[in-house]
């Protein structure tokens, strides 16, 4: 049995970390399940949110083999109990005007907003953690769902703590000669 | 306040010139488009030497020789494209065998990147995951900088190559040179000391241990620690067993000595590792060829893993004492730790009744073969070349059966005196590696020891070596046959000899013997020797050694039907080692 994992992967902001890191997951045989990235309070450092099912022992092996990519700062795992995690979705649902009350009320039941009206559908973004989600889908699904478009899962810990603290410094030069 | 006006140069002056600052004294590469700039100012540097190559993958594997017999880090420079990807081999196998060596590539110019222009290939994404790291420097002012972190990279921490693609028009355009003082590198920090309290629980299980092993990898020859590893073996009288990236760490001739582990290791190294109760392995990575099936490898022992790359420890075996650090400072630690262990509370472990078993066993089962009845014995070859050129010398193999016994009737007493492509099995290593090592170890006797099969693959380095003065010399064992497959066919496939006759042979076996290979070294300006009986074998390697200003090839007409053994079956658990076809040691009394 493997179980979901979140790891908070601090990154420095450079062209090709993304391929580096998705490659390195490739190499040892790992799927990646979501992939978040952006720019956090540190326009030098990116922050990658990766959701992957493993074990254990593959999870230390594959987060040991990430820590020696160079432009990898630091990873932390997030568990759900003592992070927030979300995700955005939009979703397209078909309407007609006997429906179009219903599909209404569901959105504000799952406390999501309509962004788009069209005389046939209404597109909806809705966020939340994944279970509030697939609630909503199951919802949803009988109007006739006709696109989904959905986010990778972003997640912070809880508390006052901040993850990206000293995650730059310098070692010394090589000398001449 | 002094008002300073930098200098403007070019990239490639700024290349040049950032090369001089790392300490760069050799470059194996070749020209051409892309990298073409950087050559201009290359061809007046003081400092560095540039040796034309005939292949990049030539040029790669002399920088790992050179880089792997002085310790520093090796360079190679090849154009965009094709340039670039020959040079791929290489870098993979300078990954696989942890050596530092810095390769750079021309790009095409930066507005071409990614429009397929002429002899534009993605190098660094090809080499993503066969190196250390990479760079695509689009910015000339980028170089020194670049430069300068590629190679604290390449040679810091578990070495490893590093690639720089540099844009034409980086090179080409005006900029000021800064080397700088300080790397911002904060996703790269190696960690070299050992914790304490690992190598003090470490000392404690050493000390209760009663069939230790001390089981040494590459990385002690990388970290230097040969004389701390003396130390810890004669201090604690633990045997001691060397990989074949190890050989040489620790002296041949040395009692606790009992040789290479693995599908080819010797009886004595294969059981030591199976009946043993603790593994205290130093700088090796509990590779497949080592540990044959994983699940039955050392099933009584514990493990005290130490190595400087954390994610080698448990990777394969789980580690009951894992230690990150460099090989050198665990094992200085670990020395002091046990001597203070025995001072204080007389902690000490007593292995006699295991030395004795093991030395025994190792006396029973010596590597040994039997010499036909007709034709020239590989190993009696390799054995004697070993016995007329010393330990003064460095071997470095081709992949194969040679290889294996070259890295059996060797005597190693010194570490570096042994090279060979241990993970890749990159056939062709030898000759150019062994280009690199002579580069790196002027007016020494560096030997490549080949098979028929690997020379012809990188055999025109021979022009390189005459050209440029490197004197290497090369054994070729040539049983006419990609030997060591006839072998596996031999054994697996009822001798159904499928692709592996090169005819390199003469026309006693019915070969054709294409090449000459006598013929094929004079074409090359070098000395081609023929050898096919024992009795001139000695006054032929005599011959070789006394040539020192050009390259000697000998064609060593060999017994084809030699065999590697002892062997332990790919997949197979260590338990069931044979020293000859279907034949198993016998362990007469002795508990098993």
């Amino acid at each position: 049995m493997t179980t979901q994992h979140t790891l908070s992967v601090l990154v420095e902001n450079t062209p090709g970390v993304l391929a580096r890191v998705s490659s390195l997951f490739m190499r040892r045989g790992f799927n990646i399940e979501s992939l978040a990235v952006g720019q956090t309070e540190i326009p030098e450092i990116s922050r990658m949110t990766i959701v992957v099912n493993v074990d254990e022992l593959p999870l230390e092996q594959v987060t040991k083999q990430l820590n020696k990519l160079v432009n990898v700062l630091k990873i932390v795992e997030l568990d759900s109990t003592h992070a927030v995690e979300r995700e955005l979705m939009l979703i397209k649902v078909k309407t007609d005007p006997q429906t179009r009350g219903q599909v209404l009320e569901t959105v504000n039941l799952f406390r999501a907003k309509v962004v788009d009206v069209a005389t046939d559908a209404v597109t909806i973004e809705a966020t939340g953690d994944a279970g509030k989600l697939t609630a909503m889908l199951n919802v949803l699904e009988p109007f006739g769902i006709r696109e989904i478009a959905q986010s990778g899962r972003v997640a912070i810990g809880r508390g006052p703590r901040s993850i990206t603290d000293r995650s730059l410094r310098t070692v010394p030069g090589v000398q001449a000669g | 306040m002094t008002e300073q006006i930098a200098e403007q140069l070019t990239g490639a002056q700024s290349l040049v010139k950032a090369l001089e600052h790392a300490g760069v004294d050799t470059i194996f590469g070749i020209p051409g488009g892309a990298i073409l700039p950087a050559y201009d100012p290359l061809f007046d540097s003081e400092q560095i030497r540039h040796i034309l190559v005939r292949h990049e993958q030539g040029a790669g594997h002399a920088a790992q020789g050179y880089a792997m017999v002085t310790g520093r880090v090796g360079v190679c420079m090849a154009t965009s494209g094709p340039g670039a990807t020959n040079l791929v081999t290489a870098i993979a196998d300078a990954f696989m065998d942890s050596v530092p060596i810095v390769a750079i590539t021309g790009q095409v110019a930066t507005h071409l990147i990614g429009t397929d222009g002429f002899q534009e290939a993605d190098i660094r994404g090809i080499t993503m995951p066969i190196t250390k790291h990479s760079y695509l420097v689009t910015d000339a002012a980028d170089i020194p900088r670049v430069i300068a972190e590629a190679f604290h990279i390449a040679g810091t921490g578990r070495p490893g190559p590093v690639l720089v693609d540099i844009a034409k028009d980086a090179l080409q355009s005006s900029t000021t040179f800064d080397w700088p003082t300080e790397l911002a590198l904060p996703g790269y920090r190696p960690t070299t000391r050992p914790h304490g309290k690992q190598v003090r629980e470490a000392a404690r299980l050493i000390a209760a241990a009663e069939r230790p092993v001390l089981y040494v990898g590459g990385g002690v020859i990388k970290a230097n620690a040969a004389a701390e590893l003396k130390m810890l073996a004669e201090l604690t009288q633990i045997p001691v067993v060397t990989t074949l990236m190890a050989r040489g760490a620790f002296p041949d001739s040395h009692e606790l000595h009992l040789g290479m582990p693995g599908m080819h290791g010797t009886v004595a190294a294969v059981t030591a590792l199976q009946r043993s109760d603790l593994l205290i392995s130093l700088g090796a990575r509990f590779d497949d060829r080592v540990t044959g099936q994983l699940s039955s490898f050392a099933p009584l022992a514990k493990v005290i893993h130490a190595d400087i790359d954390p994610a080698e420890i448990s990777k394969n075996r789980t580690a009951d004492v894992p230690i990150v650090g460099d090989c050198r400072e665990v094992i200085a630690e670990l020395i002091g730790t046990l001597r203070k262990q025995s001072d204080d509370d007389g902690v000490e472990g007593d292995y006699a009744a295991w030395r004795e078993q093991v030395l025994g066993i190792k006396k029973r089962f010596p590597v040994g073969y039997d010499k036909p009845a007709e034709g020239l014995a590989p190993q009696t070859v390799i054995e004697r070349l070993s016995a007329l050129s010393g330990s003064d010398a460095t071997y470095v193999a081709g992949v194969g059966q040679h290889q294996m016994w070259a890295a059996h009737y060797v005597d190693y007493e010194r570490p570096r005196q042994w090279l060979n492509s241990g993970g890749a099995g990159t056939m062709g290593y030898s000759v150019p590696a062994a280009m690199g090592a002579q580069v790196g170890l002027p007016g020494s006797v560096v030997w490549a020891i080949d098979g028929d099969g690997c020379f012809q693959m990188t055999n025109q380095e021979l022009a390189t070596c005459a050209l440029e003065g490197i004197p290497i010399k090369v054994a070729v064992i040539n049983n006419s046959s990609l030997g060591m497959v006839r072998q596996w066919q031999t054994l697996l496939y009822e001798g159904r000899y499928s692709n592996t006759d090169l005819n390199t042979g003469p026309e006693s076996i019915g070969a054709r013997r294409i090449p000459d290979f006598v013929k094929l070294a004079d074409a090359y300006g070098c000395v081609g020797l023929r050898c096919d009986s024992e009795a001139d074998l000695d006054a032929t390697i005599e011959k070789a050694l006394a040539i020192t200003d050009r390259p000697v090839v000998i064609d060593f007409v060999v017994e084809r039907d030699a065999m590697v053994w002892p062997m332990v079956h790919g997949g197979a658990s260590n338990d069931d080692i044979q020293i000859a076809r279907d034949l198993a040691p016998t362990w007469d009394d002795e508990d098993i």
